[in-house]
């Protein structure tokens, strides 16, 4: 299962993007291999059609899940008929390697 | 004078689009075939139903909403929940009488989904599959998790 989640910086320690369209990097965690990969975000300082963009992009990835702070309308909707997941995380001082590691503990617990 | 520029710029610019409907149960079927069918009418082009059209009939006929309810269910306006029915009657009447096949596909749409809170990890999900219930919280996987009724 792969998830996506959105970051301000490269690094395990940077913290969540609560915006999910014009967020500057994406994280793709991978829980088969345990890969963590950092992608820039192309499409966060478009005029406009970021949030879309970006959909198109964790679609093409084959993400299952997403985190971020906050999704649009028009997000939701699209990414409830992909049928994938969206998670919000209110609290701006989670960083990457935090939530990976919630992840990992929920994963091996239901192993 | 707002009035007057808004008026002139819509007359200029692209139609306004058309507003995503929420769809609560997708359709079990793909479609209806007729039976007993003359060999030259069989290859007639299949009517499509829009899932959205196939949603109005469902709320309207079936569960016997009104068009105001309905229209409320689906998010739109009560005119366009109209005009969604009407076409659907339309298509539905055109398929019966020509013989065609009926296929449910396509049409702006999306799925409503319901949204869980999780009290240990104070995070925010929803779910993936309509009807099906969360057992943890898809982040942290503790079981201390309290559906949200408003709308997020």
């Amino acid at each position: 299962m792969k998830i996506a989640i959105t970051s301000t910086g490269t690094s395990l320690e940077s913290k969540i993007d609560m915006r999910f369209g014009r967020c500057s990097y994406f994280v793709i965690y991978d829980d088969m291999i345990g890969s963590i990969e950092f992608i820039p975000n192309s499409a966060n300082d478009a005029e406009q059609g970021a949030g879309i963009a970006a959909v198109e992009f964790i679609a093409k990835k084959n993400v299952d899940k997403v985190i971020s702070g906050e999704f649009g309308i028009k997000i939701k909707s699209l990414l409830d008929s992909l049928k994938i997941q969206m998670i919000m995380v209110k609290l701006p001082d989670r960083t990457i390697g935090e939530l990976i590691e919630l992840l990992k503990q929920n994963i091996s617990k239901n192993k | 004078m707002f009035s007057i520029f808004v008026v002139n710029k819509c007359s200029f610019s692209m139609p306004r689009n058309i507003m995503p409907r929420k769809i609560l149960n997708p359709p079990v079927i793909k479609g209806f075939k007729p039976y007993g069918l003359e060999l030259s009418e069989s290859s007639s082009e299949p009517v499509v139903l829009l899932f959205e059209e196939y949603e109005a009939l469902r709320l309207c006929d079936y569960d016997g909403y009104n068009h105001n309810q309905a229209s409320i269910a689906m998010n739109v306006s009560r005119p366009t929940f109209t005009r969604i029915y009407a076409s659907v009657r339309k298509k539905i009447a055109s398929a019966f009488v020509e013989g065609r096949q009926i296929s449910i596909e396509g049409g702006k749409i999306y799925f409503d989904s319901s949204w869980y809170h999780c009290e240990s990890c104070s995070c925010y999900f929803n779910d993936q599959e309509i009807g099906e219930t969360i057992p943890q919280c898809a982040l942290c996987g503790s079981a201390y998790i309290s559906k949200v009724d408003a709308e997020l």
